[in-house]
């Protein structure tokens, strides 16, 4: 079966970003970027399905700057076989988003379309469900187990509780957790061949949606500092402070 | 306004993440109707009639909804909630998984994780780990939202005395099912709920070790316990105590973290604690930044004597 697996480029997670003065966004401006980490995870995910030989073709689609590109390649570097690259200016929303991926999966076909959970930089946690809704495919969200058999999926939820298990119809969407996998370094020899698998560029309009959103983002402020601590040297003291000063116990 | 919020709940007891969710909605102003979806669920029904502020409950009663299942609460959710100027549901692992596939049946973009209401259109919510806040404006004709639960004081569980409708509709899409699930037990307090939590770290070396030293001081406080994804990775304690931008969020009085670096994802989950403790053996920890005290020491001997000591 064919897999989809849909990546984003973002800053990277160790980078501490930086709120722009004028208060229109975040610093990204000779920031590193990398592929979101829960994307990685869905890319090592259809990549072991692959090696299961559960998954034929893997295609991975990322939809951003031409810039992304970088991050289609890091994808075929760990095993990806083609990629789609939406090129837009601008940010776009998650609903559009899921629209372009909807146009994209009534394409391609896959069975198993593979999301992370959410990107660290917006933090929404809503492409894949939105997919889910306009394919009126299920969705196994927050998966730490996934398990193809037949022409259905089993994949096991982290839910707020525990874990939760649920059986889906292929075609299916899963997005990611942390702990579904961890991804494997891509090796030089494999970064070579990255560079010649085929990678096609597209625009929005290409599948009938518009590059917009109806969220507007007004400003983007720092969070609120907090003051400075004190370090306490004893144990006698940490009580002291937090029964008479902070008066929390 | 009309405010649809969606309930959070085990089809035997309201969740009190639905009420930080009405108290989100009470900001908005207008009318608030909360809806229960489930199975065997009417003793929730009537406990949110009860809660302050509510007007009507609308109680979907049928197997579909048994296990929250999104392809079924989704198609609810969008079904009913036409008519609505808001939709909320809390910022929980089903909030997060039925309202964006809700918004999607509905084609509008909806705003996760909101913590104020700046006006029933303008939202703040927090964008890279907490390190930003975005003021966010919805031109929609419905504005879908979830609410982080530790930014709204939660609303009375009593004084209400709504109504509650039963909703015949059944969306039942057929194309997932529930096989399992495996709950945590605790006797602890809840975790995003509790006035205090404790947090052990990878400094504390191994999950025998985090019950040794932690449970004594989380007893002592009658705290919840928490980790930090380094924790929760080493297979020390169970995931769903996982407190970080990809775990919970949690906004206690007191937050002791111990033996905890303060990695940013993790800081991202209880930088809003009023009052943050932090113990550990490195004195150039990221955690001591926004510790307001910090002990420097070995938690294994630390640790017991705070214990003694309060």
């Amino acid at each position: 079966m064919k897999a989809l697996v849909a990546v984003k480029r973002v800053v990277d997670a160790n980078v501490k970003v930086r709120v722009k003065p004028d208060n229109s966004g975040v610093d990204l401006t000779n920031v590193k970027m990398s592929i979101n980490p829960f994307c990685e995870i869905a890319v090592e995910e259809a990549v072991r399905l692959k090696e299961k030989g559960t998954v034929s073709e893997i295609v991975v689609v990322s939809i951003g700057p031409k810039e992304a590109q970088e991050q289609i390649r890091s994808a075929m570097a760990l095993g990806a076989d083609r990629g789609i690259l939406v090129e837009t200016a601008e940010e776009i929303g998650a609903l559009e988003v899921a629209k372009i991926l909807k146009g994209i999966v009534e394409q391609e076909k896959p069975e198993l379309i593979l999301l992370g959970k959410q990107a660290i930089d917006d933090d929404s946690n809503q492409v894949g469900q939105m997919l889910g809704a306009l394919l009126g495919a299920g969705q196994g969200t927050f998966a730490s187990i996934v398990n193809v058999a037949g022409d259905k999926v089993q994949v096991t939820r982290e839910v707020d509780g525990g874990l939760q298990t649920v059986e889906l119809n292929l075609p299916a969407i899963i997005t990611t957790d942390l702990r579904l996998n961890e991804p494997r370094y891509a090796a030089l020899p494999n970064i070579m061949k990255a560079r010649k698998k085929p990678l096609d560029v597209k625009s929005p309009a290409d599948y009938g949606v518009a590059a917009t959103t109806k969220l507007k983002t007004v400003k983007v402020e720092p969070p609120a500092e907090r003051k400075a601590g004190v370090q306490v040297k004893s144990v006698d003291e940490l009580v002291a402070k937090l029964k008479n000063e902070a008066k929390v116990i | 306004m009309s405010i649809l919020v969606i309930a959070e709940h085990d089809n035997k007891a309201l969740n009190g993440a639905t009420l930080n969710v009405v108290a989100a909605a009470q900001k908005i102003g207008g009318d608030i109707t909360v809806l229960v979806a489930g199975s065997g669920a009417q003793a929730v029904a009537d406990q949110a009639a009860q809660v302050a502020g509510v007007s009507k409950v609308l109680l979907a009663d049928n197997a579909a909804y048994a296990n929250q299942l999104a392809e079924n609460v989704a198609a609810l959710v969008a079904q009913v909630g036409t008519g609505y100027s808001h939709i909320l549901a809390a910022s929980t692992s089903n909030g997060k998984n039925v309202l964006p596939r809700a918004a999607a049946l509905l084609d509008v973009s909806m705003i996760s994780d909101i913590i104020a209401v700046e006006s029933p259109t303008t939202f703040k919510r927090p964008i890279y780990a907490g390190n930003a806040i975005a003021t966010v404006e919805s031109s929609e004709s419905v504005v879908l939202a979830t609410v982080r639960g530790t930014a709204f004081d939660p609303v009375a569980t009593t004084g209400g005395s709504a109504a509650v409708e039963a909703v015949s509709d059944v969306q039942d899409a057929g194309i997932s099912k529930f096989i399992s699930e495996e709950i945590v037990k605790s006797e602890r307090p809840e975790l995003t709920a509790a006035r205090i939590v404790v947090s052990g770290g990878r400094g504390v070396g191994s999950g025998e070790n985090y019950h040794k030293i932690l449970d004594p001081l989380a007893d002592k406080l009658g705290a919840a316990q928490g980790a930090s994804r380094a924790a929760v990775d080493a297979g020390f304690v169970p995931n769903d105590m996982q407190v970080g931008q990809t775990g919970k969020i949690v906004a206690p009085d007191l937050y002791i973290a111990v033996g905890i670096s303060g990695a940013i994802q993790h800081l991202a989950g209880m930088k809003d604690s009023k009052v943050i403790v932090a113990i550990n053996k490195d004195e150039e920890a990221p955690i001591n930044a926004v510790a307001d005290y910090w002990l420097v020491g070995d938690l294994n001997t630390v640790i017991p004597e705070l214990v003694s000591k309060i």
